[in-house]
């Protein structure tokens, strides 16, 4: 690579961290006063982007990019309004949740108005051409982008530090009950600052048109890109979003450039990664505060009926004889998905980590056993057994990172990792297929036929998760509880909170790694999708419905989302966005918790 | 050699020095009261002790041996138990399964995917139980226990590795004035015939005189006096910390 390219590549690379900022921003901003993390940030910096490609049409670029960041932080204002001001109290892993039922409908929301194909946004008048900078060409409308990110850090900077009203922010962030003690008006300052949040993530969509496409999947994409770049600058830091937008802009410039676009997140993901072996909370992020004092009260795990269960089981037994062909697909799916959900409520309650990007795992079973079978051409029974070792391999290398922080943070981590899991999948076309995935994936003959599968399912299902309760009363499961109960307590009595945490998610990512393969042969094939975001919140919804705090709640909770599911895709053209919204109504109509 | 050996230790918190080249020794056996007035660096010198916090400089041994840059897990196998200001135990647990999991980290069973743990060690779990008097209690879930009784759980918890040397943080705090005595009695018991030092910071002046048998004053992040009850009780410097100028 020769100088001038080097220097063009970095120039590409400041442009890009420009729109990484604008959104990273927002989230910060929204974060230090309400302490959400709203997940759908990329759906709002998403809808900047398709509005200011409608609105060009019309009224010309230069007036669609301020008009459309403004649209959006209406939308901002009505979503702190209508949701976010009903949950400020309830619990955290609630409130993420409710931001994520935005991000179906919000995509849903786009779907209906834009259609699915791409759509392409207009050059900038006057800025179309390209300058010659060191003997290359470089785009006009590049230049101002690199200028865009400095300038709204300065004028942030500027709000924040030198107005009245920045002061206010800034003495809410810090100390919310005393800013209010002292007069603030919260709810007025709240709905304008996730407002001002809602207008940088739009303003950053909008800005961006004219270098790439307006799509439904960049909601997702650059909401884990914006978690990236938090996670690294600091949570709650504008300079530590600044400076980490920088890093991780230049870093996907200088792969693209290089020619490994595929190695994009791999990169990324191993600037990540080494960020926060050195400083765990971030660049410029303060350390999080150790939880003192008694730990959340939580009651105890009680028993499940064993004699309901084991009639349960004996039904599940006998069913086939009498049932359709559709109903055993039914309940095999049912089975596989009861098995994710336990998986990932061992995480959750006796683990107490929330993870927003459980579907990784399950993934990875199902593409590890896709690729056992057509690559390896290992027989379907081995690969079935080896392939939860590779999700439970993922699991380990993804969760020794998040088992450094605790909380949102954490949540948030899971979710970039579960992302880039997914782009793997999706870009690798060479070992995924790509956005095809995986097909003729199918079981050894002597499982060929449905009943046969479904038995295979139920023994195997029913036999994991009669494990992991076991585990969960197990020594191990104690400390893990012990941890989750009062880490200063644990700690001082010799668990290594960490280590028995990174132990967890091996077992979670083993146990969905056997959901994952079991589903894998079930369908005969594999998409992307056995691994996407929206995957991972299904799981959470599962275990939020049953309840976390008992056993088989989450097996409930998964029996009535896939039957719900089942029944919504094949009526309902928009299910994603019904079961965004039957999610908002109960997180509104609950806000303590869904189960009692 | 002394069960804990401390020397010039030091911490700061951005420009505030909270603790300045403290040094001090607990003997085993040894019942050693770490006074001062409110900020005095009392609870930054227990965080110090146990890991949770990193000195800025100084040294801590235990019986010889260093422990600076370990973590609280690693310096409680070196035979530290602490008792914390705020009471902190397992709240989803029984009274006895708190027992149980430091038992369990005690054998080394904290990676066991064998025998349900509630079933581990019973026995050994109620005779701590009943050491500081609350084995009728054993069966009830910790979050509904009374404050005082809470205490005694984190002593039997912070008793299940037989340390040698136990920190105990305000640990009368919130306890009607009888209880405070039997708890402090059982604490000086356990120091004399197990051999264990015992160091404590306290607000309660009684059961500081009556307890301790050195007593060691922290004013301004600095040791100003240290020596027996009556010593300290006389000592000119602490009259006029506690006491003002008149």
């Amino acid at each position: 690579m020769s100088g001038s390219a080097i220097l063009l590549q970095f120039l590409n690379g400041l442009a890009g961290a420009s729109s990484l900022f604008l959104v990273a921003a927002g989230l910060s901003l929204i974060f230090g006063v309400s302490r959400i993390v709203n997940f759908a940030h990329g759906s709002l910096y998403m809808l900047g982007m398709y509005l200011a490609v409608s609105l060009s049409g019309s009224l010309g670029f230069w007036a669609s990019v301020p008009l459309a960041a403004i649209l959006v932080a209406g939308v901002g204002a009505l979503i702190e309004t209508g949701v976010l001001r009903r949950i400020y109290k309830a619990p955290e892993l609630l409130q993420l949740l409710a931001t994520f039922a935005l991000v179906l409908i919000i995509r849903d929301a786009a779907l209906w108005t834009w259609g699915a194909q791409d759509r392409l946004g207009p050059r900038a008048p006057g800025l179309a051409g390209a300058v010659a900078i060191a003997g290359r060409q470089f785009p006009q409308y590049d230049l101002l982008l690199i200028c865009l990110g400095p300038a709204v850090f300065i004028a942030l900077h500027l709000l924040l530090s030198r107005t009245r009203w920045g002061t206010r922010v800034r003495a809410a962030s810090q100390d919310r009950e005393m800013a209010a003690a002292l007069g603030v008006n919260e709810r007025r300052l709240f709905t304008a600052v996730f407002a001002l949040g809602a207008l940088l993530a739009g303003f950053g969509g909008a800005a961006a048109i004219p270098r790439e496409p307006a799509s439904l999947e960049i909601d997702l994409a650059v909401m884990s890109d914006a978690f990236v770049v938090v996670v690294v600058g600091g949570l709650g830091s504008i300079p530590g979003a600044f400076l980490a937008a920088l890093l991780i802009g230049e870093v996907k410039a200088f792969c693209i450039g290089l020619g490994y676009s595929e190695l994009t997140l791999a990169i990324e993901f191993i600037v990540m990664a080494a960020v926060l072996v050195l400083r765990p909370w971030g660049l410029l992020g303060r350390p999080l505060v150790e939880t003192r004092g008694p730990g959340t009260s939580q009651p105890p795990l009680p028993a499940p009926s064993f004699l309901l269960l084991g009639g349960l089981a004996a039904l599940l037994a006998i069913v086939p004889v009498f049932a359709g062909p559709y109903t055993i697909v039914l309940l095999t799916d049912i089975l596989v998905f009861a098995l994710f959900a336990a998986s990932l409520h061992f995480l959750m309650g006796p683990g107490g980590m929330p993870s927003f990007g459980h579907a990784a795992y399950f993934g990875l079973g199902a593409y590890a056993a896709g690729l056992l079978v057509l690559r390896a051409h290992l027989p379907m029974e081995l690969a079935l057994a080896l392939a939860p070792f590779a999700a439970a391999l993922g699991a380990l290398v993804f969760g020794w990172f998040c088992v450094q922080l605790s909380g949102v943070y954490l949540a948030m981590l899971t979710l970039a990792f579960a992302q880039i899991a997914w782009s793997v999948a999706f870009q690798w076309d060479r070992l995924t297929g790509g956005s095809n995935g995986l097909i003729g994936v199918w079981p050894a003959p002597w499982l060929s036929s449905k009943q046969a599968y479904y038995y295979l399912t139920l023994v195997l299902c029913l036999g994991a998760v009669a494990l992991l309760w076991r585990l969960i009363v197990s020594p191990f499961g104690y400390a893990l509880r012990a941890g989750r109960d009062s880490p200063l307590r644990a700690e001082a009595i010799g668990i290594d909170v960490r280590a028995q945490q990174w132990a967890a998610f091996g077992v979670a990512g083993l146990f969905a790694g056997v959901g994952g393969a079991l589903y894998a042969f079930s369908k005969g094939s594999i998409s992307p999708e056995a691994l996407s975001v929206p995957r991972s919140v299904d799981g959470l919804v599962m275990v939020l419905l049953g309840g976390v705090q008992t056993l088989s709640g989450p097996l409930w909770g998964a029996a009535l989302f896939t039957w719900l599911e089942d029944s919504l895709s094949r009526g309902v053209e928009y299910w994603r966005a019904a079961i965004g919204a039957v999610i908002l109504v109960l997180v509104i109509a609950f806000p303590r918790g869904i189960s009692k | 050699m002394s069960a804990l050996e401390v020397r010039e230790l030091s911490k700061a918190y951005g420009g505030v020095q909270a603790v300045r080249g403290v040094s001090f020794a607990v003997d085993a056996g040894e019942v050693v009261a770490l006074i001062g007035p409110n900020g005095a660096g009392k609870t930054t010198c227990f965080n110090m002790l146990n890991g949770q916090l990193r000195p800025d400089s100084g040294e801590i041994a235990l019986a010889g041996r260093s422990v600076v840059g370990l973590r609280p897990h690693q310096v409680w196998r070196l035979g530290v138990g602490r008792t914390f200001q705020l009471t902190a135990t397992f709240s989803s647990m029984t009274v006895r399964e708190n027992v149980q999991v430091a038992l369990l980290s005690h054998h080394r069973r904290l990676f066991s995917f064998g025998k349900p743990a509630a079933r581990f060690q019973v026995d050994e779990a109620d005779a701590l139980l009943a050491r500081v008097g609350i084995q009728e209690q054993a069966a009830r879930p910790c979050a509904v226990l009374a404050y005082g009784d809470l205490k005694r759980v984190e002593l039997a918890v912070a008793l299940a590795n037989r340390p040698r040397l136990l920190l105990m943080d305000e640990p009368t705090a919130g306890m009607a004035p009888g209880e405070r005595q039997a708890l402090m009695q059982l604490a000086a018991a356990l120091a004399g015939s197990e051999r264990i030092a015992v160091l404590f910071t306290e607000h309660d002046m009684d059961v500081v005189f009556n307890f301790a048998s050195r007593i060691i004053v922290l004013h301004g992040g600095e040791v100003i006096a240290t020596g027996a009850p009556d010593e300290v009780r006389a000592n000119p410097r602490v009259r006029e910390v506690y006491l003002g100028n008149a």
